[in-house]
């Protein structure tokens, strides 16, 4: 926990070292370019407002009874045979995914892509337990080779370029350098093979949980998802409590705004539902399935009815996809799990506003990742809201955050206090603007973080209200 | 946002005009601009005494409080059912947008509910309330249009600047890179968050010294002195003009 909080508490010096290196730059905005570009059209035949709106009910519906449905989802996933258990922290998680290894004497695990483990920094906690986990995600599998974490929640190594993913895998592996994509692909494939075989768990995270009928649905485009959760004896499947729907039917829409958002694809090459572990006379699956459900911080955001709008996310990434500053600092800047807008949102519960604070003023409210959302959260509303929390800053409605008021500088409050009274007193803002008017040329040349890249502005000789009154008197 | 649902008034006899603060202390030019465009198409312009700030930079910087007080020093400034108009897409979205939010619950919820439903962007308001039809008086030229964001997705009119600017017959509307991202300016962002604020002026500005124009127009004065304040300190040729400006310039042929 400590951990994570320092990290992101180090986003301004990330993001400035992010800015000064070309590499990262030129990598996100290129990727960021090319996705905006692919979900523009695969979307362009639909009526994507429509979907939007489909979207947006499905997952209110689904939050709006969210305690029910997961009780329903949990007596659904037992009649099928899936082992279901609750976590409250991230920890909790950690400790219920190792006591079911430990049970089976399990050694080396192999990963699906969850971002949820991610959270909960699955892998190091199993590390100290003495159990390997290894990812097969390609891009997990690169980013766990250089030992770093996820820059985008669905291509967690767009921050390397091919070059250097050659290099990596070659200092890592031996594969021989190359330039062709195919090619180290075709080599990582065939060592993660082997693994796939000899591991005793495969842990997966979960795209939709459905309720109705008990089945976990994850998509994923590699197959390593279907492996990781058929060749090992156990499959464990970890998710956040948000993530229930409640009817199979309700998958559709999600699934064609999920896979569009995201990478700009009609659907995945695979779409796995999981109803359970093999039965008798089927050849294959696991002998074990097992749900983890984790709350970590979401029941929380659930109690307030704004708030609850976060919740919503299916996690496509696509906010951070077209956010301006995303596409400038990428994934790592923000030091959290969740970068990019749903970060902003999302982390500062998680987190504590004391910690992931700064995060929600790092937004221009420009509403690029509102204005594409599959499931319409009003992020710029939400971080709004969040820089409130962080100051403590309305009369009117307690903060609740966990944090809350911790951004709230007296310095800061006293020149917002000037501001308040010199535009809410006509007669002083009157006063003022004559002065300045007057002073034009006394205005200061430097004025602080502003003139650092631009030009300080240089008050009219006459302001508006000065020539109008001119103006009337003329007439009159 | 994308579900801006807007019904357009008949054109009315008389607005009122809110200048915002920018265009008040900086941009005085583009309030004439603005009121004597809608005096020509035969509207009283009443321009209420008392007007400051909306509000926004307190309201964006989470200090609701503070944006409550200097807002509620602005609501009562519109009396009577008249549209207001305001140059600023930005501002214009504060009013429209975040008023009702900011005053839900309180005494004055009704009173920011009715302002909201009358407040309208300048260029907006003259496409589709004035249809007003501008005559060009200048010489050919080639311009880029940068909307706020706040224009595009709170107010919902990405397409009126360039289409006032496809009445004029010497214009010619040139597209930059990427036209719909940010500028970077973000109110107190730019201050909280200078070095990628930067980044992405640097980008705008770049986009639009570039793309072929000779100048660009822009429905917002905070874009304008962020790209302009930055073109001029890295001596970049690009320079910017309020859209309003620009539009009573070229159909009086005059200067601005």
């Amino acid at each position: 926990m400590n951990t994570a909080a320092d990290a992101v508490k180090q986003f301004t010096p990330r993001a400035r070292t992010a800015l000064d290196t070309p590499a990262i730059r030129n990598n996100f905005r290129k990727a960021m370019d090319g996705l905006m570009d692919k979900r523009l059209d695969a979307f362009a035949d639909w009526d994507l407002e429509a979907l939007r709106e489909l979207g947006a009910a499905v997952r209110l519906r689904a939050l709006s009874r969210l305690p029910e449905l997961l009780e329903l989802l949990e007596r659904n996933l037992q009649a099928n045979g899936i082992q279901v258990h609750w976590a409250q922290t991230g920890e909790q998680a950690c400790e219920i995914v190792r006591d079911i290894c430990n049970a089976r004497n399990a050694r080396t695990v192999i990963k699906g892509k969850s971002m949820v483990s991610e959270e909960m920094e699955l892998n190091a906690f199993l590390a100290r337990s003495g159990i390997e986990a290894l990812e097969s995600d390609l891009g997990e599998y690169i980013i766990q080779l250089a030992g770093e974490a996820p820059s985008h929640i669905i291509m967690p190594a767009i921050h390397k370029n091919t070059a250097e993913i050659s290099e990596l895998m070659h200092q890592a592996t031996g594969t021989e350098r190359s330039s062709d994509v195919d090619y180290l692909t075709a080599s990582a494939r065939a060592q993660l093979r082997e693994k796939f075989m000899q591991a005793d768990v495969g842990i997966s995270g979960v795209n939709f949980a459905v309720a109705e009928t008990g089945t976990l649905c994850l998509v994923e485009n590699e197959g390593n998802g279907r492996l990781t959760t058929t060749v090992p004896s156990c499959h464990i499947a970890v998710t956040g409590i948000e993530k229930v729907v409640e009817h199979l039917a309700d998958v559709t829409p999600l699934l064609a705004l999920l896979t569009r958002s995201a990478t700009g694809q009609h659907i995945t090459t695979y779409v796995n539902m999981i109803s359970g572990p093999r039965k008798v006379d089927e050849k294959d699956g696991p002998e074990a399935v097992h749900l983890v459900l984790v709350d970590a911080g979401r029941s929380a955001i659930y109690q307030d009815r704004e708030l609850l709008d976060t919740l919503r996310c299916i996690r496509c990434g696509a906010c951070m996809n077209h956010c301006p500053v995303y596409t400038r600092i990428g994934g790592h800047a923000y030091g959290t799990t969740y970068p990019g807008p749903i970060g902003k949102i999302l982390m500062p519960h998680l987190l504590g506003l004391d910690n992931a604070g700064s995060l929600a003023t790092a937004s221009t409210l420009c509403g690029a990742c509102a204005e594409v959302c599959p499931v319409k959260i009003p992020i710029p509303q939400l971080l709004q809201r969040l820089r409130s929390e962080a100051m403590d800053g309305d009369p009117q409605r307690s903060a609740t955050v966990a944090g809350h008021g911790s951004k709230r500088r007296w310095l800061e409050m006293l020149l917002w206090h000037g501001w308040t009274v010199f535009n809410s007193r006509p007669w002083i803002y009157r006063l003022g603007t004559g002065l300045m008017t007057r002073c034009r040329h006394l205005m200061p040349s430097r004025l602080g973080a502003w003139t650092r890249y631009r030009s300080a502005p240089r008050p009219a000789a006459h302001s508006l209200q000065q020539q109008l009154r001119q103006r009337q008197h003329k007439e009159q | 946002m994308s579900d801006i649902i807007k019904q357009y008034p008949a054109k009315p006899s008389r607005v009122y005009f809110y200048a915002t603060c920018l265009v008040d202390l900086f941009y005085p030019e583009v309030g004439l601009a603005g009121i004597q465009l809608l005096e020509r198409e035969g509207i009283e312009v009443v321009f209420p005494q008392g007007q400051s700030c909306c509000g926004q930079p307190a309201y964006t910087s989470g200090l609701n409080g503070q944006a409550r007080t200097v807002a509620a020093s602005q609501l009562g400034l519109f009396p009577d059912n008249w549209p207001v108009v305001v140059p600023s897409g930005s501002c214009a979205g504060m009013l429209r947008q975040h008023y009702p939010r900011l005053f839900a619950g309180t005494t004055l919820a009704e009173q920011a509910e009715q302002l909201a439903s009358r407040t309208w962007e300048l260029t907006d308001f003259l496409l589709h309330v004035c249809r007003i039809r501008l005559q060009d008086r200048g010489e050919p030229i080639r311009v880029a249009m940068h909307t706020s964001c706040s224009g595009r997705r709170e107010m919902g009119i990405a397409d009126s600047g360039p289409a006032l600017l496809a009445q004029l017959d010497n214009v010619e509307l040139v597209q930059q890179a990427r036209p719909a991202e940010c500028c970077g300016f973000g109110g107190t962002f730019a201050v909280r968050h200078p070095a990628i604020s930067a980044a992405m002026v640097e980008d705008k500005a770049r986009a639009l010294d570039t793309c072929g124009a000779d100048q660009f127009v822009s429905t917002d004065c905070g874009c304008l002195m962020n790209i302009d304040g930055f073109a001029d300190k890295q001596q970049l040729a690009t320079r910017g003009q309020h859209i309003v400006s620009f539009l009573w310039q070229r159909s009086t042929g005059g200067a601005a």
